[in-house]
């Protein structure tokens, strides 16, 4: 194929591309925009792979064919794991880039230094540090997630971290500008292995001090650096096609790790060299009072007479897979003429969105789902609301406590309605550590337990005393 | 839903700008030296370092990461989800780069790196837009 044809259907998949996530901004369209993006992926893989000077097809076919055949069950993971999916995937993301970008250095060193011009070079350089930054840290990000037993689950820090992850990241781009410099120097091949190996540390050590609360937008984070990678990828090779996809990816992770941060109320360098919920939170004596548990009877008899129930899901509904028993208690409270309503705070959850694919796949209709923005105004006229394992996004503290890590976070008015009830694990603090005022408000009732039972129980009480 | 805010922090407007002036300082610089080494390696899909529109590519990007900023930003928030997976699946556009590295008749050493990339990169394409699809069937009105 010529390369005018080439550039042509590059400029096709292009296109197809941006209108591929366009058509995400309304569920109704949003399946046509993973066709067209599928097929886009598709005309700019064969307009490549038809250029006369690819050979090697055999073992390129048994790739692809081992590519389909991890890629098929990766697709098929229960919604709960979407988040180590999706960080797996940007682990692989990651590697595919670096690989490319070292096989390229290398193969110009071969060809002759000339080659190696200062452009390239840095983007070279650009593309092999976030590749390698995105293969680990998303690997550790995915074992985490996964709750592997040899990633540290809680946030890990010592003394002099930020200061000695500084250096190092001065060491690799020092490396890096010496490369630039002399890019076939004797030494030179040592350097880029160097570059390559504080690059795959350095998604280590930026991964282990970051707790679970943060991961929605850290994941965010390394879908940009994935993006960023493939665009400097596109600069190495010279490739439009390249630059322009990575360019889309690396603009939706940016925009969704911003969300995130502002959904925390909090900085992009607090999130990344904070080391959230590692501090321990500042412990009232005494001052709080008890919890109150409540039975599942008195609760549902509540429920029963309420005009108005919002739920509010977090991580622990995710835990405990309880997304299919809330739809039964959503279909329970509708038969009564009770009006359902679930509250979603942008970061509940280990992902953005992660709540909503949940209860999208426990059939609740997309259009009781609502942003806490949307929801925020009718708290103080609902009558009960159920938490059903979210912790930090209801906590009032986030409004009071100036002391508390998660201070100036917007929430998720829960304390306003006129009942609480909170389904919980255990006695203990959340994932984050931080105790929750809520928890100890005379309008709270809670409900301890998995979640699963608690909500199934709930299901049992209403759907019995209904005489089904 | 709720578009009203600015989703641009004042910080990242800056660090983009930071980043494209460093791009085109560091091309203007770049320029004057390399016509002077017009010597044109043989290896098929790159061209001499000399003739590459190195502007064109700085344009390319700038432009397309606005499109994409302004694409993403209207993307519905019940969707963010299948959006980092649809990404995910684009971001394996990557496959491009691992084909032209696999593919010509490069050392061996060379073309099995290619070809670990271009298993990373299909496992991605395929279990990328599979799992978006299958996240969007599940949304639905009533």
């Amino acid at each position: 194929m010529s390369p005018s044809f080439v550039e042509l259907f590059y400029l096709v998949a292009t296109g197809l591309f941006v209108f591929s996530l366009h058509w995400m901004n309304d569920p109704k369209t949003a399946r046509r925009g993973v066709i067209a993006g599928a097929l886009a992926m598709a005309i700019g893989m064969a307009a490549t792979w038809a250029q006369p000077f690819v050979q090697n097809h055999g073992w390129m076919v048994l790739a692809v064919l081992a590519g389909i055949a991890v890629g098929w069950p990766l697709s098929r993971v229960s919604l709960t794991a979407a988040p180590q999916r999706t960080a797996l995937s940007h682990a692989f993301g990651g590697l595919a880039a670096g690989l490319v970008g070292t096989a390229k250095y290398f193969a110009w060193l071969g060809d002759g230094p000339e080659a190696l011009t200062t452009f390239r070079m840095v983007a070279i350089i650009a593309e092999v540090i976030l590749g390698f930054i995105t293969f680990t840290g998303s690997l550790f990000a995915a074992g985490k997630l996964q709750e592997l037993n040899w990633v540290p689950q809680r946030p890990v820090t010592y003394f002099g971290q930020n200061i000695f992850n500084g250096l190092l990241l001065v060491v690799a781009i020092g490396m890096g500008a010496m490369l630039v410099n002399d890019p076939a120097s004797e030494i030179a091949p040592l350097l880029f292995g160097g570059v390559i190996v504080i690059a795959l540390l350095f998604g280590i050590l930026l991964i282990i001090p970051i707790g679970g609360a943060d991961m929605p937008t850290v994941i965010a984070i390394l879908n940009s650096y994935a993006g960023l990678a493939a665009v400097a990828m596109g600069f190495v090779l010279e490739n439009k096609l390249l630059i322009t996809a990575g360019a889309l990816d690396g603009a939706s992770g940016l925009i969704l790790s911003i969300i995130m941060c502002r959904a925390m109320n909090r900085s992009y360098m607090n999130v990344l060299f904070g080391a959230f919920g590692s501090v321990a939170p500042p412990q009232e004596g005494g001052e709080q009072g008890e919890y109150r548990a409540d039975t599942i009877e008195s609760a549902s008899q509540i429920m029963e007479q309420a005009n108005q129930v919002v739920i509010i899901p977090g991580y622990g509904m995710a835990v405990a897979q309880a997304q299919h028993k809330v739809r039964e208690l959503y279909d329970q409270l509708l038969k009564r003429g009770i009006e359902v309503k679930f509250a979603i705070h942008p970061v509940a959850g280990r992902m953005p969105g992660h709540m909503n694919v949940l209860l999208a796949e426990a059939d609740i209709p997309y259009t009781s789902l609502l942003e806490m923005d949307e929801i925020n105004g009718e708290m103080p006229q609902c009558d009960v609301a159920l938490v059903v394992g979210a912790n930090d996004v209801v906590n009032p503290a986030a409004r009071s406590d100036e002391a508390s890590p998660i201070y100036g976070m917007p929430i998720i008015d829960a304390d306003k309605a006129r009942t609480i009830f909170a389904i919980k694990r255990s006695k203990n603090p959340g994932f984050a550590g931080i105790d929750n005022g809520l928890y100890f408000d005379e309008k709270t009732w809670m409900l301890f337990g998995d979640a699963k039972t608690v909500v199934g129980d709930l299901v049992k009480e209403l759907s019995g005393e209904s005489g089904f | 839903m709720k578009e009203s805010k600015r989703y641009l922090p004042r910080s990242v407007i800056v660090a983009m700008a930071t980043v494209i002036v460093i791009l085109g300082v560091g091309l203007a610089a770049n320029s004057t030296t390399t016509t002077v080494l017009m010597a044109s390696p043989a290896m098929a899909p790159s061209h001499g370092p000399g003739d590459v529109d190195y502007w064109g590519m700085v344009f390319v990007f700038l432009l397309s990461a606005f499109i994409g900023l302004g694409v993403i930003r209207r993307v519905s928030r019940l969707l963010h989800t299948p959006l980092m997976s649809l990404t995910n699946a684009i971001s394996a556009i990557a496959v491009v780069g691992a084909i032209l590295v696999a593919g010509p008749d490069y050392p061996i050493e060379i073309r099995v790196l290619g070809l670990i990339a271009l298993f990373a990169s299909v496992t991605n394409i395929v279990s990328g837009f599979l799992i978006t699809d299958r996240m969007l069937k599940m949304f639905k009105r009533d």
